[in-house]
């Protein structure tokens, strides 16, 4: 009744093409995202900013990252953390060695270097395919990892072979280091975030996206309709990696403000990949979905114990965790197991022809 | 020094000069090459019967290990121990049939990837809460498994074989035998190559897809609980063994994810060629160079061969 | 399922009426958070860790009722020794104002130490974290006492030129072979053994190992067996541990010249069997249950039933590192309390604690531990205090002290230390400058 397109007429090419065509979902949109700049700031504590928010930023622009990879463009990876670091390592070296330029501009300057090493592993990408392909991309995990431990001028020879986030600001206010407060690094972390699904969406609704889906449906039919497989399987690895290595800059210098190179190790590729599929392949809302689910549900699950006054030891609440988030998975994939975002597109159209679905 | 010497010639003037520790390293990788082929033996067994890629492989070795030892920690004998896990890996691979696999039937692979994902996090849960998270030693004695080591006095030095990898490769060899003769003579066997060659054409003469999962499941089970008690008899036995799980990955991406026989051969090599590696080319790059070069001798083997040492070529028709 | 954690449950079931009541009168104690990892890959070490620490500090609640008459809220928060989940911990139990961290991490540790001066919460990084850390002018909130890895590297140097007949030069022309994780931790000694080995003319060989490779140290023995070094120096963390003393077992090292860093357990060397027998690892206190505060601890917690940790592991290695450091967390307080005069004390009441902190060998016959570790002493340039360590020999069923207490050769080791406080306050430019007054100038 409130939902449906019923009376918007689109009258040119351009309002028939764009990504929220129905009227209900741009106020949606516009709602969900005065919530995030203005509510969620000022209600939410230091806790929810910092340990919810900020993390399930981060975690979702990584996720979405993987998504252009594996979800439109069907190749799957398992070395998006490996790129992360890139990333965050990029920043840290560009921002130590020019201090002067502010640490924003470095944080998305960092992904392009990413972004070169992506390529450089997505070569193979043309010979090899499938699950073969996944091995390609751990190799990079494992290999980047590795440097990260051993190539010192990574960490500009720190003895704690960790690299730590120098405090910077703009315009006088703190954004990183400990003086950052939790809600300024919160609005930069949403700007970014923001911006960039903004361009992804652009990315995978135009040309190159549909390119990209193409190739993962059937690749040789897409060589026949003319997309030349190569550079387009190379430019999904090259713009996954962009968005891996600014979520990675943005992780060490956001949110955790120092990371030793085991903060990208194999497990945190593992948990971007099923936040995609969880949330929805080949979906950005689902990304969002998926990184929900996987970072917000364990916090909640652990913190409800101790909301309703059981007072249960640490580790056994840990380990009903890992059952509770276990058993949610496979019941979630059984309910839908196209993703989140599939339910969100059910609810969508039951609202559409509600009251009388017939 | 030249690097090209130190990379072509010096590695090579090294074993020549030192036979017994080049022996060493081969028996060394060859062991560990047995119990990589042993965890990769495990996925391949589910992925040809239900297309399944299992993530939770190297989470029931851990598992299956864990209970086997809890069991004992509670008084039960141990070869009853034994017995007892083995049933609760039976029961593991019912449950896994009944609650994940039949709801999830005709899903696209990824999915129930995603749900063997759901299922570590489960066993992990599990498995901590009923035997608590700290490490745990194998009972490989109580087990009948040998200890100690035999020294050979050969090759101009000393060549040291251990009782247990011994036993290890032994066992790893009936089971891999065991599990050959039981697809090739068995009527279950028959069922199941039937089912990893085309499931619906399996399904048309009559063979039950649901029985074949729990019996590839509990092979599976079994295979992991002689990996998790080898593996635990070399170290110990706790949630970190999870780690070695993954170094059959590049195993399988040579063997391909559907050849046993690939399994095998792919697992010596990432095992020998490892060791080799490490021991020889390793001090070049300052060594610990393991965790990456199993990944890079697989990308080296794909380049060339696309679908693995013994993987299927697949036709691709529109 | 284990007593442990049946108990747990249905004491969460009994208290489930009882939680909401002590929430409340959180102001009249003293709320200290135990940073804990019982479960994850490490877990082997965090739960003896765990227990000692906390039934320390239950032990003081039952017996004493608290310190200074004041109760000790203390909660755990599990980080599985995950950075991440880490600093989840650190934001639930900031709002309760924590009168110090324990972090139990060296990653987590990194991440707050520049947090700690902002949200005015002392670190206790009880001898890990960031070695550097020991410069109180320069870390005026973070404490790791009592050595850092570099002291204890050079401990173990002393230790092997004692063996050979006494003094440094005896070093020379021997070859040092240094096994480690390859980490932050493990790497930490690489530029002491640079500097070491060349000024005291020993070979030193390195045998990293990456933590996905814990398990599978074979190539690693194989080298030791090529090179034949005169002795073995290990730095290792989790499964590294008992998988290294088996391989070592296994190529017949001799276990008499094989040295350990201070965090092995009993159980990583009872894996090895008797060819473990010989085994040094270093450590500052003792290991055994025979100290009248274990006994209260036995009599009072475990036997109450409020402890997690099962009767048989109270005084073993890492139980009594565990309880060490609630020992440190309890003396802090009590000096907290005699410096500001007030008996709920908050976190700069117990920064100011720790840093004129003073255990001696009175104190600690007074709180029952009387021989089990050397005094304590801080001051507020120095916040580790390089205390003497000595090396345990693993006799096939328990540690037995091997060694006269050892000096770290500060001389070498604190140049070193000065730099890396000095480049990472430079790194970290703008680093916040000394404003804490002092307590103690002597």
């Amino acid at each position: 009744m409130f939902y449906r397109e019923a009376g918007q007429f689109k009258a040119t090419y351009a309002a028939d093409q764009a990504v929220f065509p129905i009227r209900q979902d741009r106020i949606g949109l516009a709602l969900i995202l005065v919530a995030a700049y203005v509510a969620v700031p000022l209600l939410g504590g230091d806790f929810l900013l910092s340990s919810v928010m900020i993390p399930f930023l981060i975690l979702s622009l990584a996720a979405i990252a993987l998504n252009i990879l594996t979800g439109y463009a069907g190749l799957v990876s398992l070395g998006t953390a490996g790129f992360m670091g890139a990333g965050a390592y990029a920043a840290y070296k560009l921002s130590t060695l020019f201090p002067q330029v502010n640490i924003l501009v470095w944080i998305v300057v960092s992904g392009f270097a990413s972004c070169a090493i992506g390529v450089l592993f997505g070569l193979p990408s043309l010979r090899i395919k499938g699950f073969y392909l996944t091995v390609a991309t751990l190799a990079s995990q494992f290999f980047l990892q590795w440097c990260f431990v051993r190539v010192s001028w990574l960490y500009n020879y720190n003895p704690s072979g960790a690299i730590e986030v120098p405090a910077r600001a703009l315009f006088g206010l703190a954004i990183t280091g400990p003086s950052a407060s939790p809600v300024t690094r919160y609005l930069i972390v949403l700007t970014i975030v923001v911006a960039m699904t903004w361009f992804a969406s652009n990315l995978v609704h135009g040309r190159i996206g549909r390119s990209w889906m193409a190739i993962r449906d059937m690749d040789i039919a897409a060589q026949l309709i003319g997309i030349r497989l190569y550079p387009a399987k190379l430019l999904a690895f090259a713009v996954s990696s962009f968005y891996a290595g600014v979520a990675g800059a943005m992780m060490v210098f956001l949110w955790l403000g120092a990371a030793e190179p085991d903060a990208f190790n194999i497990n945190l590729s593992f948990l971007l990949l099923f936040m995609v599929i969880i949330g929805g392949l080949g979906s950005l809302t689902g990304s969002f979905f998926g990184a929900a689910l996987i970072h917000i549900l364990p916090i909640a699950v652990r913190q409800a114990p101790a909301s309703v006054g059981l007072t249960i030891g640490g580790a056994t609440v840990e380990h009903l965790t890992y059952v509770i988030t276990g058993a949610m998975i496979i019941v979630f994939l059984i309910v839908e197991p196209h993703g989140l975002a599939r339910l969100l597109q059910i609810g969508k159209q039951k609202l559409r022809t509600w009251p009388f679905p017939y | 020094m030249n690097p090209l010497y130190q990379i072509f010639v010096d590695p090579f003037v090294q074993m020549a000069g030192a036979p017994d520790l080049f022996a060493q390293t081969i028996w060394e990788g060859f062991v560990g090459g047995m119990l990589y082929a042993l965890i990769a033996l495990g996925y391949v067994l589910i992925f040809k019967a239900s297309g399944v890629f299992n993530f939770a492989q190297g989470i029931m070795m851990v598992f299956a290990a864990l209970t086997l030892v809890g069991l004992h920690e509670m008084g039960v004998h141990a070869y009853i121990a034994l017995l007892l896990t083995l049933g609760v890996m039976y029961l593991l691979a019912v449950g896994v049939e009944r609650a994940v696999l039949r709801p999830l039937v005709n899903q696209p692979d990824i999915i129930l990837f995603m749900a063997t994902f759901g299922l570590t996090y489960l066993l992990i849960g599990a498995g901590e809460l009923v035997f608590g998270g700290n490490p745990k030693t194998m009972i490989a004695k109580e087990l009948g498994l040998p200890s100690g080591g035999i020294d050979f006095n050969i090759l101009g030095g000393l060549v040291s074989l251990q009782r247990i990898d011994i036993a290890a490769a032994v066992i790893a060899s009936i089971l891999v035998a065991g599990l050959a003769a039981f697809f090739q003579y068995t009527r279950v066997g028959r069922a199941l190559r039937a089912v990893a060659d085309d499931h619906q054409a399996a399904l048309s003469v009559g063979i039950s897809l649901n029985e074949i999962w729990v019996v590839v499941w509990f092979a599976a089970g079994v295979v992991a609980l002689a990996t998790g008690v080898m593996w635990g008899a070399r170290s110990n036995v706790s949630f970190a063994l999870q780690i070695v799980a993954l170094k059959a990955l590049p195993v399988l991406i040579l063997g391909g994810f559907t050849s046993v026989p690939g399994a095998i051969v792919g697992g010596l090599v990432v095992g020998i060629g490892e060791k080799l590696g490490e021991f020889y080319w390793g001090p070049l790059l300052g060594g610990g160079i393991e965790s990456w070069l199993a990944y890079v001798i697989a990308l080296a083997f794909l380049l060339f061969r696309p679908h693995g040492l013994f993987g299927e070529k697949i036709i691709e028709r529109i | 399922m284990t007593n442990a954690n049946l108990r747990l449950i249905l004491g969460a079931a009994t208290a489930l009426g009882l939680g909401a009541a002590t929430q409340t009168f959180a102001q009249d104690s003293i709320y200290v958070p135990l940073l804990t990892y019982r479960t994850g890959p490490y877990a082997g070490s965090g739960i003896p860790i765990a227990d000692g620490m906390r039934d320390y500090l239950t032990m003081l609640n039952e017996r004493d009722g608290g310190i200074g008459g004041v109760r000790i809220d203390i909660e755990e928060c599990e980080t599985g020794y995950d950075t991440k989940k880490g600093l989840e911990c650190y934001e639930q139990v900031k709002p309760k104002k924590p009168v110090v961290m324990n972090p139990w991490s060296t990653g987590l540790t990194l991440s707050i130490i520049p947090k700690a001066s902002v949200d005015k919460i002392p670190i206790l990084s009880m001898a890990y974290g960031l070695s550097a850390a020991a410069r109180g002018n320069v870390f005026p909130w973070v404490f790791n006492p009592p050595a850092t890895y570099w002291d204890g590297f050079s401990q173990m140097l002393e230790y092997i030129a004692n063996k050979e007949g006494g003094g440094v030069e005896k070093l020379k022309g021997k070859k040092i072979g240094y096994i480690y994780l390859d980490a932050g931790f493990g790497r930490e000694p690489l530029p002491l053994i640079e500097q070491l080995s060349k000024d005291f003319g020993f070979t030193p060989t390195l045998y990293p190992v990456a933590g996905t490779d814990m398990q599978n140290q074979s190539a690693q023995w194989l080298n030791v067996r090529r090179d034949r070094p005169d002795y073995m120096i290990m730095f290792g963390w989790g499964a590294l541990n008992p998988t290294a003393i088996k391989e070592a077992v296994k190529i017949n090292y001799p276990m008499d010249k094989f040295v350990s860093i201070w965090w092995v357990g009993e159980d990583d060397v009872k894996a090895a069997g008797d060819g473990a027998k010989g085994f040094r690892e270093l450590n500052w206190h003792a290991v055994g249950a025979e100290f009248p505060a274990l006994k209260d601890i036995q009599t009072r917690v475990v036997e109450k039933g409020k402890s997690q940790s099962p009767k048989e592991k109270v005084g073993s290695n890492l139980y009594n590192r565990g309880l060490y450091n609630g020992m440190l967390i309890a003396e802090a307080i009590v000096n907290a309390q005699k410096v500001t005069g007030r008996k709920v004390v908050n976190g700069e009441d117990v920064r100011r604690g720790l840093e004129s902190l003073n255990v001696d060998e009175a104190r600690l016959k007074q709180i029952g531990l009387e021989g089990f570790s050397g005094p304590v002493k801080l001051t507020c340039a120095d916040h580790n205090g390089h205390f003497p360590t000595y090396v345990q020999r693993w006799d096939g069923e328990k540690f037995v002290k091997d060694s006269d207490w050892i000096k770290p050769m500060s001389a070498k080791v604190d140049p070193l230390l000065e730099a890396d406080a000095k480049s990472y306050a430079e790194k970290n430019a703008p680093w916040p400058a000394r404003t804490e007054a002092c307590d103690n100038k002597s």
